[in-house]
């Protein structure tokens, strides 16, 4: 395949960042999109340049680790997969491709395609969990669920984490992001006792660290590469609404 | 080197119980005196942070991610191993702690398996109590299913990926201590190497993934939760950043490294499509439940999977093991493979594959139950392959996936370093020379929740150690050491790039030291491997600064670390003259085609001794004895 690739370097957080344009040779249809990058690279080390930094590391569509604007779209032209997911049988002979990394404030970039998404586990810190100490557990049948009480909560644990729902909103939104942690352990009995204090607590950080407001684009729920469901986010307002009636402050 | 594993004089079934009471404890009060250092955040690394953060002593831990969510921990499908017998079909503890050590070939020790076989219980009500969504039957309860290497359903699961929603449990835990203040998370920052002060590990040297800055963290004890090293052969399942540089390191400064060349080779991966490739991805082995494996009977026979009858198919391990069928164990599913394609059976475009095929149980099941048992992994299929196995089988080929050597470590996860634990992937301790499915997530949790917070407290509990902080020689010996190491490999600007290094090491021990393995091969790659690392150090090309983020440094480190332990490796394999597990050695066979185990000579632990680079490295023995398992020939048929 004969493609042009205009791919974003930026050298670090204070660097202005421009495009640079390659023709890479030798690209088939059956490459994944990061098989080609890594080619890309092997090109430009061997012309004694620097390649082009970019996170990537199962390369199975689990980790989260992958992140990159293809086209305006983030992750790609694909539905349902990551940008290490995609393949170039994606794209045809003769396609120019845009290559850029997250663009949110509350996702620095630190060089080239990567950013610094740190921001994600502050949102966890402040609750996405159940407080439960190691070994102070009842037998796991104790704890019964409905399966499709299970089923939905599996849906939402889904997320990986990867920030292109933040980069697709319009507001550099992470309600998706938050809203699938809360209601991952809201579906669940385990997760009641803190659900409340949950809600507020992830939401006051999603604020503080800059992500922007909600305003229904649904973009997210689009670039998705696990098909999280904006639905979540109405549930966490609604949790949220019920925190603000009955007085509930963020757990400490 | 002393190799003493410190087994308790108790009977095997009370062993772990009172050796707990035996233990020496750190009061409540003074654990916030002590600093552990843990290096990884997958299920081991992580749980053990959360663990010992809780426990109330200060945890300072590390991860070359950006989060501690990425660790390769998340990238485990089919599931994790409990013996709650919830299905009534007769297992028990004595039944998992059996299975394990039969299914390891009889190289483990019988100790550490009864114990993690104990534990596993208490693993999945941990994870269930933190919200980590198992997959459920109707009335409510967890669901089982069956793994390869088992006759009863112990297996839990939720859908197809198990590993992330348990690695989220431990994420979650982690981050609670994170926000308490009692872990302090160090992201983006990776160590280079241990350090050891007076025979005992008191530190690690990290390098800062984006300043590039090289320092010194110093603790009371150190624990390495750092994963396998399949990444030797470049192409593998692993994750690509997945290395051996932390036990390498750890195995320099003294720590024994037992059963290198015990490396699981998984058979149900999806085969190469081009030389390009950078990495192989794997599907559950859970596939094998209810997908059956075959090849054209006839050599080079190109029709369509579709145009072959069924009578010119053949089910080959139905055919071979009437009773375990297509759940036989990984080495031996993989090595049939391996015999079927070598042969010209072969099929797909490259003739690197076999059939796994869904046929009669979308016929037998309908189409809805098979997408709710594997849905995800059939989309990944389709995702990678652009065919769909609902229509036309899949294709799989063995692929590297796990190691069950690594640190020597006694019954208390203590390496031959003192104060220096090795947890999950990362020791050598419970799988012998075959690891059965579900179970290394079972191990890696039972390390880092259970086992090591407790037996660490009796390495600490004689007092804070003290008296050495980051000016101590040692540290700055080790520090500079890094630096210096890392200022050669940019300082070299030779001609090749890092991949290319690592590709060719890659081939090289893929074809003598993979799935077959014989003495003039192994051989001749114990006379390529020097060459080969002496050519990397010559001709290497680092692009880039020290002081920036840098990917191609970061590679050339862990690949020339690789390119050193590839020859411990490859010495563990030639001494190692039997088959056994997944170690086999071609030389040594049954008339059946089977591995043949020489426990006359071999019943031990191979345990290597670091004597320098390029210097033969020296060979010590952890002999096994079996009392509860008795010896005997695996037989799956």
């Amino acid at each position: 395949m004969n493609l042009t690739l205009h791919v974003w370097r930026q050298s670090g957080p204070r660097d202005e960042g421009r495009f640079e344009t390659f023709k890479p040779e030798g690209i088939t249809e059956s490459m994944s999109f990061l098989d080609m990058l890594d080619l890309v690279n092997e090109e430009i080390t061997v012309d004694g340049g620097e390649p082009i930094a970019f996170e990537h590391d199962c390369r199975e569509g689990i980790c989260g680790s992958c992140g990159m604007v293809v086209n305006g779209v983030a992750h790609g032209p694909e539905k349902l997969v990551t940008a290490c997911q995609l393949h170039m049988r994606s794209f045809s002979d003769g396609d120019e491709i845009w290559v850029e990394p997250w663009r949110a404030s509350a996702f620095p970039v630190m060089r080239d395609l990567v950013v610094d998404r740190s921001s994600f586990d502050r949102i966890i810190q402040a609750g996405g969990y159940v407080s439960i100490r190691t070994g102070s557990a009842q037998d796991a049948n104790a704890i019964p669920v409905p399966k499709p009480n299970a089923d939905r909560a599996f849906d939402a644990a889904a997320c990986i984490g990867c920030g292109a729902c933040v980069a697709a909103c319009p507001n550099a939104s992470a309600m998706l992001f938050t809203s699938a942690k809360a209601a991952h352990l809201s579906y669940l009995p385990q997760g009641q006792t803190e659900r409340l204090e949950r809600a507020v607590g992830m939401v006051a950080i999603h604020d503080e660290e800059g992500f922007g407001n909600c305003t229904n684009h649904g973009a997210c729920q689009e670039v998705c590469p696990k098909g999280i469901s904006v639905d979540y986010i109405s549930r966490l307002n609604r949790d949220l609404l019920k925190a603000n009636l009955t007085g509930v402050e963020p757990g400490d | 080197m002393e190799l003493n594993a410190r087994i308790p004089d108790h009977p095997i079934e009370k062993m772990w119980t009172n050796h707990q009471f035996d233990m020496k404890l750190v009061n409540p009060a003074n654990k916030r005196k002590y600093r552990v250092i843990v290096v990884g955040t997958g299920l081991a690394g992580g749980a053990a942070a959360a663990t010992m953060g809780e426990l109330g002593y200060n945890v300072e831990c590390f991860t070359f991610h950006d989060s501690p969510r990425r660790a390769h921990s998340i990238a485990a499908q089919g599931g994790i191993n409990a013996a709650k017998n919830y299905q009534g079909d007769g297992d028990s503890i004595h039944r998992l702690f059996y299975d394990t050590v039969k299914g390891g070939d009889f190289r483990s020790r019988e100790a550490n398996v009864h114990r993690l076989a104990e534990l596993s219980l208490n693993i999945i009500d941990q994870a269930v109590a933190q919200g980590v969504p198992f997959a459920r039957e109707y009335g409510g309860l967890l669901a089982n299913r069956s793994f390869g290497g088992a006759q009863v359903s112990r297996t839990f699961y939720a859908r197809g990926q198990t590993g992330q929603q348990l690695l989220l449990g431990v994420y979650q835990a982690l981050e609670r201590q994170v926000h308490a203040g009692t872990v302090n998370m160090h992201v983006r920052k990776e160590m280079m190497d241990v350090i050891v002060v007076d025979g005992q590990a008191r530190g690690i040297v990290t390098r800062d993934l984006v300043s590039g800055k090289i320092e010194a963290h110093m603790a009371d004890a150190v624990v390495l939760g750092t994963g396998g090293y399949s990444n030797v052969f470049f192409l593998s399942t692993n994750a690509k950043g997945c290395n051996v540089t932390a036990t390498w390191r750890a195995h320099r400064r003294g720590a024994g490294f037992a059963n290198p060349c015990f490396t699981q080779i998984h058979p149900t991966c999806i085969p190469q499509s081009g030389e390009y490739q950078s990495k192989l991805t794997l599907m559950s082995e859970s596939l094998r439940n209810d997908g059956r494996i075959w090849v054209p009977k006839r050599a080079g026979d190109d029709r369509p999977a579709h145009q072959i009858p069924e009578g010119e198919r053949d089910y080959y391990l139905e055919r071979l093991y009437p009773s375990f069928g297509n759940l036989a164990p990984r080495d031996i599913a993989s090595r049939r493979a391996k015999e079927m394609v070598d042969a010209g059976h072969g099929v797909g475009s490259m003739k690197n594959g076999v059939y796994l095929d869904f046929a009669d149980a979308i016929g037998r099941l309908g189409k809805s139950a098979v997408e709710e048992r594997y849905g995800n992994l059939f989309q990944m299929y389709e995702k990678i392959t652009g065919e769909d196995p609902y229509q036309v089988p899949m294709r799989i080929y063995p692929a590297p996936h796990y190691t069950m050597g690594g640190l020597w470590v006694d019954y208390d996860l203590m390496t031959t370093v003192p104060g220096l634990f090795a947890i999950g992937e990362a020791n050598f301790s419970d799988h012998g020379a075959n690891r059965l499915g579900a179970s290394a997530l079972m191990q890696g949790l039972a390390d880092g929740y259970f086992i090591v917070p407790t037996t660490i407290g009796n390495y600490l509990a004689d007092g804070p150690k003290g008296g050495v902080d980051e000016n101590h020689a040692a540290a700055r010996d080790a520090v500079r050491e890094v630096t210096e190491s890392q200022n050669r490999l940019l300082e070299t600007r030779g001609s090749r790039s890092v991949d290319s290094f690592h590709q060719e090491l890659g081939r090289l021990m893929w074809n003598h030291c993979g799935m077959a393995r014989t003495e003039s091969g192994l051989e001749e790659a114990l006379r390529k491997l020097p060459e080969l690392r002496e050519q990397f150090w010559r001709d290497v090309r680092v692009p880039g600064s020290a002081d920036t983020l840098n990917q191609s440094l970061e590679k050339a480190g862990r690949v020339a670390d690789f390119l050193e332990f590839a020859e411990v490796m490859c010495h563990d394999a030639l001494t190692r003259d039997e088959s056994c597990g997944a170690h086999f050695r071609e030389e040594h066979v049954t008339e059946e085609g089977e591995a043949r185990r020489d426990d006359e000579n071999f019943a031990h632990g191979a345990v290597w001794e670091f004597k320098g680079v390029g210097e033969e490295p020296v060979r010590h023995q952890e002999p096994l004895t079996f009392e509860h398992v008795p010896l005997s020939q695996r037989s799956y048929k």
